[in-house]
């Protein structure tokens, strides 16, 4: 569809007819309709290839699964194949944990820092080279706009294994007084919502610090993970250093009960994270837990309001809201309450929900139908408990999985949509007073991953930054990430950092 | 036996008590227990703690945790040097409760020797550690990024039970330097310098309710220690693997940072440590925008 009418030369056209000037009104609407609609601008999938089907990585080669099983990969925006993966079971997670094993203790660990390093920094060169093809095969494969896997989550991934490839040889100073030592074997297991960036966060770290590497990928979006054993295969890693093996459930939990297996790295629910901490009691494995949140973003009334709508909006919706770290819980001064809400639901009007090829759609297709139902299961919740519901009036496409983006006022703090981690583009607003009001209720949570906080008092900040229960906390902005900036939880939301040097830490023996 | 003549003074006896918010309670059940030395002495009548006695320690330790967390680092700092203050001055106290509980005067001394230093030790590293374990993070985009160590919370500990004074000062002290309150279980068998202990931290101006100090047996509350869902982490000090199984499993309730100290010689330099005050921190980073005003291409 094309654009109907220059906006500049209308916007001339106006401003010649009207004469007399417009007041200036804050409550003003801002109209999204008529000639404001965007051609299509889909990224083509010819630059990216999918194989038919996928084996697993074990050992430097590509391994028919001895389960001889394969589950479909689809496309959530439009519910076609993309293509099968193999499915590993208890033995192949076997073989892959004696590859590890092998690699660790016949080459890994022998290797000099130095030239460990450069493995790594090949590949994050290759992420680099290969950026668009992984863009396009995350955003079929998961959902996401292309826009945040092209400028996010692939340049994300390869800075992080570019950070930490250098700091392969300068462990040394990372931690004084102490001698490092690697831990071994370490088990992987990623979530569905960043598939690329949660490799690069779990494996870059891993290989940095000299462990050798089972990883495991979700079983909706395996196929960057598997795109990236390619890569590592290309950059000629040594066979079994890096072993990447799609599967289901039972696959990570293979992983997480293989008793050569020194550490268990796992992002992902709060549910299935403390069944991982039961599993491994009694062994000396190591545990890193990066699990849910239901982070609190607090705007006070001599915020910039303007930027902090933006920021909620970029919260809750980015990625769909499939963000451990989302704010989904926002509270609002009560002075400025009703300003706030309608600014951000005309900007809910203008968010652009559809194909996420498209370069310019703002939220893309929930990552799965299960997920879908999770989320609108919550949708009948809030309305059921007396919410307000308000939802954007776009049109979202007959196939696929899509969800409108939506508010809920009138929350109250035990409210469940209030409480639970939702994991979708679905935002609580509640209410608030005073800071120390503001501050219990933030933190009257059992999470604590994320926060934020929006005003211009600079003293203010530091006061709210600092009472917050919360591992990320973010003043007038939302959702950075970084290679060098630590991530993880207070509480229910886990342990254990990634990024940054406290990101070396949960990969390292440390002696006296 | 003494014949009792009639001029003799008779000795007082200390009624061991259990310190929990600053106060020195009885266990609520009512309940006793004796322990005795090598020697076949009985020691006291030790309060044998309940399930109930825990949770109201960890409520005092919550109540004082904002507080103590909140306290300039400085100030902990002298607080720690204030409890090493009050344990030398009591020195001989201690020495002669180690030596009823079955120690040498020898070793006696060089344990309550140690003590006083691990406490000077963990003053110095109150206003200190921060500095080690923090970052500023240089991230590509136009934010301030930093990040440091933050106390967990409440933290619940099971002492070691033959390093009754030694092993106690060593755990506690690191916790506490780093601004967590604590709910501690004394050694079982040898809780006497445990008991004195809570009145060395009572005028020591260490607010109450930041450590609590039970007696009982760990066999009866370990499993309370680690299921609580207002405890943030726990230590076990001993090298029992059923029980080390039993507190990782439960310690999943709320996903609870769990530590076990079993394998540390606390006589030696490896029981002290910025290490061990790094186990019961969180790392928090916090971001801030940085406006880009010469991003026009100015500059200085």
């Amino acid at each position: 569809m094309a654009v109907k009418t220059n906006p500049a030369s209308r916007a001339g056209k106006v401003a010649k007819k009207t004469a007399k000037p417009v007041a200036k009104n804050n409550t003003l609407k801002l109209k999204f309709d008529t000639s404001w609609t965007y051609a299509p601008a889909p990224e083509s999938k010819s630059a990216a290839t999918i194989n038919k089907q996928y084996d697993l990585f074990i050992d430097g080669k590509w391994q028919k699964p001895l389960s001889k099983t394969y589950i479909d990969t689809i496309n959530p925006a439009t519910e076609e194949k993309l293509s099968e993966v193999a499915v590993a079971n208890e033995a192949d997670v076997n073989k892959a944990v004696t590859a590890a094993r092998n690699a660790y203790e016949k080459v890994w660990k022998k290797m000099p820092a130095k030239e460990r390093a450069k493995y790594i920094f090949r590949i994050a060169r290759m992420v680099q080279e290969k950026a668009r093809e992984l863009s396009i095969i995350e955003t079929l494969d998961g959902g996401k706009p292309i826009r945040e896997s092209r400028d996010f989550d692939v340049p994300t991934a390869a800075n992080h294994f570019f950070y930490y490839a250098g700091w392969a040889d300068k462990l040394e100073y990372a931690f004084p007084n102490r001698k490092t030592a690697p831990l071994g074997v370490v088990g992987q297991i990623a979530p569905w919502n960043f598939p690329l960036l949660m490799a690069a966060w779990k494996i870059a770290p891993a290989l940095a610090t000299g462990n050798t590497v089972v990883f495991k990928p979700s079983k909706t979006t395996p196929l960057t993970a598997l795109k990236l054993a390619e890569i590592i295969e290309e950059a000629d890693l040594p066979p079994g250093v890096v072993n990447i093996l799609s599967g289901v459930g039972s696959t990570g939990d293979a992983i997480v009960r293989h008793p050569d297996v020194n550490k268990i790295a796992f992002t992902g629910s709060t549910e299935v994270g403390k069944m991982i901490q039961r599993a491994i009691a009694g062994t000396d494995k190591k545990l890193t837990l990066e699990l849910g949140g239901k982070a609190a973003n607090i705007i006070f009334e001599d915020a910039p309001i303007d930027q902090a709508v933006e920021g909620v909006i970029n919260g809750i919706f980015f990625n769909q809201g499939h963000v451990c770290c989302a704010g989904s819980r926002l509270y609002v001064q009560e002075s400025i309450a009703k300003t706030v809400i309608r600014k951000l639901k005309d900007r809910l009007e203008s968010l652009i929900v559809g194909d996420p090829l498209d370069k310019n759609t703002d939220i893309g297709a929930i990552n799965s139908k299960q997920q879908l139902e999770t989320i609108l299961e919550y949708i009948e919740i809030g309305k059921k408990e007396g919410a307000e519901i308000y939802q954007s009036s776009c049109a979202v496409p007959k196939k696929g999985f899509f969800c409108k983006p939506t508010l809920f006022t009138n929350v109250a703090q035990s409210n469940r949509i209030a409480q639970e981690e939702i994991f979708g583009p679905v935002l609580a607003i509640l209410t608030f007073r005073t800071d120390d009001e503001v501050i219990e209720k933030a933190n009257n949570t059992p999470y604590g991953l994320s926060a934020g906080v929006w005003t211009d008092k600079g003293s203010k900040i530091f006061n709210m930054t600092k009472r917050m229960r919360a591992g990320v906390v973010w003043a007038n902005t939302f959702n950075k990430f970084d290679p060098t900036s630590p991530f993880g939880g207070y509480k229910e939301s886990g342990f254990g950092r990634e990024g940054g040097l406290h990101g070396l830490l949960p990969y390292l023996t440390l002696k006296g | 036996m003494v014949t009792i003549t009639t001029k003799q003074r008779i000795e007082v006896l200390k009624t061991y008590k259990i310190y929990v918010g600053g106060q020195f309670p009885r266990t609520e059940s009512g309940r006793y227990y004796i322990p005795v030395n090598a020697a076949g002495k009985k020691l006291a009548n030790v309060c044998l703690c309940s399930r109930k006695d825990f949770r109201d320690a960890v409520v005092a330790a919550r109540s004082a945790f904002g507080g103590w967390s909140g306290r300039a680092a400085f100030n902990r700092s002298q607080i720690l040097y204030r409890m090493a203050e009050m344990l030398e001055g009591r020195k001989a106290q201690f020495v002669e409760e180690l030596m009823l509980q079955d120690a040498s005067k020898v070793k006696a001394e060089k344990e309550v020797n140690l003590a006083i230093d691990r406490l000077i030790y963990y003053a110095g590293w109150c206003d200190k550690y921060q500095q080690l374990f923090s970052a500023v993070n240089p991230v590509a985009s136009s934010h301030f990024n930093f990040s440091v160590p933050e106390p967990t919370g409440v933290v619940a500990i099971i002492t070691p039970q033959s390093d009754s004074l030694l092993g106690l000062v060593s755990v506690i002290a690191p916790v506490i330097a780093g601004g967590n309150t604590c709910v501690v279980l004394a050694s079982e068998k040898k809780p006497l310098c445990s008991v004195t202990f809570a009145e060395v931290l009572n005028s020591s101006d260490l607010p109450g309710g930041v450590v609590n100090i039970l007696t009982g047996k760990p066999s009866e509350l370990a499993s309370w220690f680690v299921d609580h869902m207002d405890v943030n982490a726990t230590i076990y000090c001993e090298n029992n693997s059923d029980v080390k199984k039993m507190m990782q499993e439960k310690a999943a309730t709320n996903v609870k940072r769990i530590f076990f100290y079993d394998k540390i010689k606390w006589e030696t330099e490896e029981g002290q440590s910025p290490y061990f005050i790094l186990d019961t921190q969180e790392i928090k980073t916090t971001w801030h925008p940085v406006e880009n005003i010469a991003g026009a291409g100015g500059g200085y």
